[in-house]
């Protein structure tokens, strides 16, 4: 006999002895997995964002496979339509998906700033501000690296080339807050987005005295108070210098859009008119 | 000739103001003291906007342990209290005084007598050394009250002079050991009366002979000050690679130098001690070097505190046509000034001044772990690996690899054959187990 047979016969036994010690092997340890832990899985978009508040999509496909309601648990990146989905799977009825989108509450582009300095160290904003105080004269705004560019699962935030000011794409973003914990400036943050109400937002974090933010920046808050004096609802906040929306508290009138002098206040959607008031 | 066993590089040195003269340098009209000059708490402002000031009037004192008072360097008027930009750009508050030019600027000089020098207790001299404001003048601006007082159950053996003075381009130091050595030695004997400390050790690297001469001949009379010249290597006049080369003792991770008996002082500490204590006169000017290789007219400045960068480069001949950065300190550890009118503080000791072709930072490649940023780190760390976990955001596992043990000499970006920038991760590192307390 050819030592190729016997190569082939030998194989082949251990081949099926393999075979069936691995069939009794794989029947004693077999663990259960809910099988609509899978397909649910299948549903979401798969880039462990995090929005939901748990660690990735796989726990969130374990917590959804083995709730009893889904109330409460809502995955931004699916949506509506993906819940619904999720919901008849497995017989249940959706929770209502609350949609946010990352803010950037930095409105010291190139025009309204002006380097008096040039950074040439390593592209990374965390880098530059553990250096010094950044390009412009204002140490509280955008560096423009693009840290929160690199940290977005779901691409949605880039950097304007004009501009050297990140912008959100919010039929992208998801609000999982990545950028918002990637930030070393702390300027970006989460809103809620909803189909009544505008986001009304102080585009700024500048806490420096009127007159320095006055130098620093074309549209820096100077913290003039104009905001709070004119809101109807009591949202604006006034502290050391500069003044922050509570976006519960704001009913999306827009008076102190219109009436902020350094026009650092931005809206994103439709703002009441004041007839519907 | 002693050094320092592990790691460490050989820059050029490029002391191109070597043989430069201290030449006084006199403000034109206005100086701006900052509030916070030294490590610790920033200085309270005492003075108020209209109060005239003489020179050597403390117009800001320490608000706690760690924290030194600022003393005007001018007669004058206190024009405002006002956030000036420091040499990074960032806001600093700081006191504003008009020079006023019919005043005498005579610096205060009230000598004390062999009699009442010998009179000093311990407890006088630190008391004194505080009071005038004296931070460590190396480069860290750590109040050197606090380092005199040593803590209950230690003795200090020695008080190492650090004049190795081992970053490349600066000289201040170089040229006060050339001109001044006795006064330095006579500081350098208050401070052993300080601490009790029954030796001291000067410590200067080589390249310096004229130094070397000058702190020899003047310590001929100084039995227990002993001269040790040490092998030019860098990150020399680092405080514990700086012990290990004249003592052979080592400090452990954490430890701080008293650990093992030792006290180390700047020459031109001692010298700041020697006027504080002898002249009753408090630290309001230091030693500048001034220097870059297209600068026409470097060389070594007595400025006062709070003049701006962009006065003592015009002093030195002006900003050159081809400046690529402005460093504030050596090309070592120095930082790029953002600002040129920002006022110099305690802790300047050089502007550099590179040109483009020096000052431009190489791409960065892929790492080929070839270990030489291993074989050049002073303190035995591991620099690829930090700035991989930096990188990926494992702050806890750069505090387990000792990132808080780094110098930031910058040994390892420097030796890096694929341009990595490893100390700015490193450096990043460290600012996120300082911020997240790990």
């Amino acid at each position: 006999m050819s030592i190729i047979a016997i190569s082939i016969i030998i194989l082949g036994i251990i081949g099926i002895l393999a075979a069936v010690v691995l069939f009794f092997v794989a029947k004693r340890f077999h663990v259960y997995e809910n099988p609509n832990i899978a397909l649910v899985e299948e549903i979401l978009p798969g880039a462990n964002c995090g929005a939901c508040g748990y660690s990735g999509c796989h726990a969130f496909a374990e917590t959804c496979a083995e709730a009893s309601s889904l109330e409460g648990l809502s995955c931004p990146g699916a949506g509506q339509e993906g819940m619904q989905q999720i919901a008849s799977l497995l017989g249940l009825v959706p929770g209502e998906v609350v949609r946010k989108t990352a803010i950037v509450a930095c409105n010291g582009t190139c025009a309204h700033r002006k380097t008096f300095n040039h950074y040439d160290g390593v592209r990374s904003c965390a880098i530059e501000a553990a250096y010094y105080g950044g390009e412009t004269p204002c140490v509280y705004g955008c560096l423009g690296c693009g840290d929160c560019v690199a940290v977005c699962p779901h691409d949605a935030i880039h950097i304007d080339e004009q501009t050297r000011i990140p912008v959100v794409d919010i039929e992208k973003c998801v609000g999982c807050g990545k950028c918002v914990a990637e930030c070393p400036h702390d300027i970006i943050e989460l809103a809620e987005i909803s189909p009544d109400k505008p986001i009304v937002w102080v585009a700024c974090r500048n806490h420096d005295k009127g007159a320095l933010a006055l130098k620093e920046c074309d549209v820096a808050c100077i913290g003039c108070g104009k905001c709070k004096r004119v809101c109807p609802s009591e949202a604006v906040d006034l502290s050391t210098f500069l003044a922050h929306i509570d976006p519960a508290k704001c009913i999306g009138c827009g008076k102190c859009v219109a009436d902020c002098p350094r026009k650092s206040i931005l809206y994103l959607g439709n703002l009441k008119t004041q007839e519907s008031l | 000739m002693k050094t320092f066993r592990k790691g460490g590089i050989h820059p050029a040195a490029d002391k191109l103001t070597a043989d430069a003269p201290i030449t006084d340098v006199t403000p034109t009209s206005l100086i701006r003291l900052m509030l916070s000059q030294s490590i610790g708490a920033p200085a309270k402002c005492i003075v108020k906007p209209g109060d005239t000031v003489a020179p050597g009037q403390m117009i800001a004192e320490a608000a706690g342990f760690v924290s030194a008072p600022v003393h005007s360097p001018v007669a004058g008027t206190v024009k405002r209290i006002e956030s000036v930009r420091n040499p990074k750009g960032l806001w600093q508050e700081s006191v504003v005084i008009e020079i006023d030019s019919d005043a005498s600027q005579q610096q205060p000089s009230h000598p004390r007598s062999e009699k009442e020098m010998n009179d000093l207790s311990p407890a006088d001299i630190i008391k004194e050394v505080g009071e005038a404001g004296i931070v460590g003048l190396g480069g860290a601006t750590f109040p050197t009250r606090v380092k005199l007082s040593v803590p209950d159950g230690k003795k200090a053996d020695f008080i190492l002079l650090n004049g190795a003075e081992c970053e490349p381009f600066l000289t201040c130091d170089d040229a006060l050991m050339r001109e001044s050595p006795e006064e330095i030695l006579k500081g350098t004997l208050l401070l052993m009366k300080a601490t009790s400390a029954p030796k001291a050790i000067v410590g200067i690297e080589e390249n310096k002979p004229q130094a070397i001469k000058a702190m020899r001949s003047a310590a001929s009379a100084y039995p227990e000050i002993s001269i040790v010249v040490l092998r030019k290597k860098y990150p020399q006049g680092s405080e514990k690679q700086l012990i290990e080369a004249l003592t052979g003792r080592k400090v452990p991770p954490g430890a701080l130098p008293i650990d093992v008996g030792a006290i180390v002082d700047n020459v031109a500490t001692a010298f700041a001690v020697w006027e504080a204590i002898a002249l009753r006169r408090p630290l309001t000017h230091r030693i500048v070097t001034v220097t870059g290789p297209s600068l026409t007219n470097g060389g070594n400045f007595r400025a006062p505190f709070g003049i701006p960068f962009s006065d003592l480069i015009e002093v030195a001949g002006g900003l050159p046509e081809d400046t690529g950065k402005v460093i504030s300190g050596g090309p070592m550890m120095g930082q790029a000034a953002a600002d040129l009118s920002a006022p110099t503080t305690k802790g300047t000791g050089g502007i550099l001044i590179l040109p483009e072709s020096m000052s431009e930072r190489k791409e960065a490649g892929p790492c080929i772990r070839c270990a030489n940023c291993v074989s050049a780190c002073p303190m035995g760390l591991e620099p690829y690996l930090l700035m991989l976990q930096a990188q990926n955001s494992l702050w806890a596992d750069t505090k387990e690899h000792n990132a808080m043990a780094c110098l930031e000499c910058g040994c390892c970006s420097y030796i890096c054959p694929a341009h990595r920038p490893l100390l700015d991760y490193i450096k990043l590192a460290k600012a996120h187990i300082r911020r997240d307390k790990l």
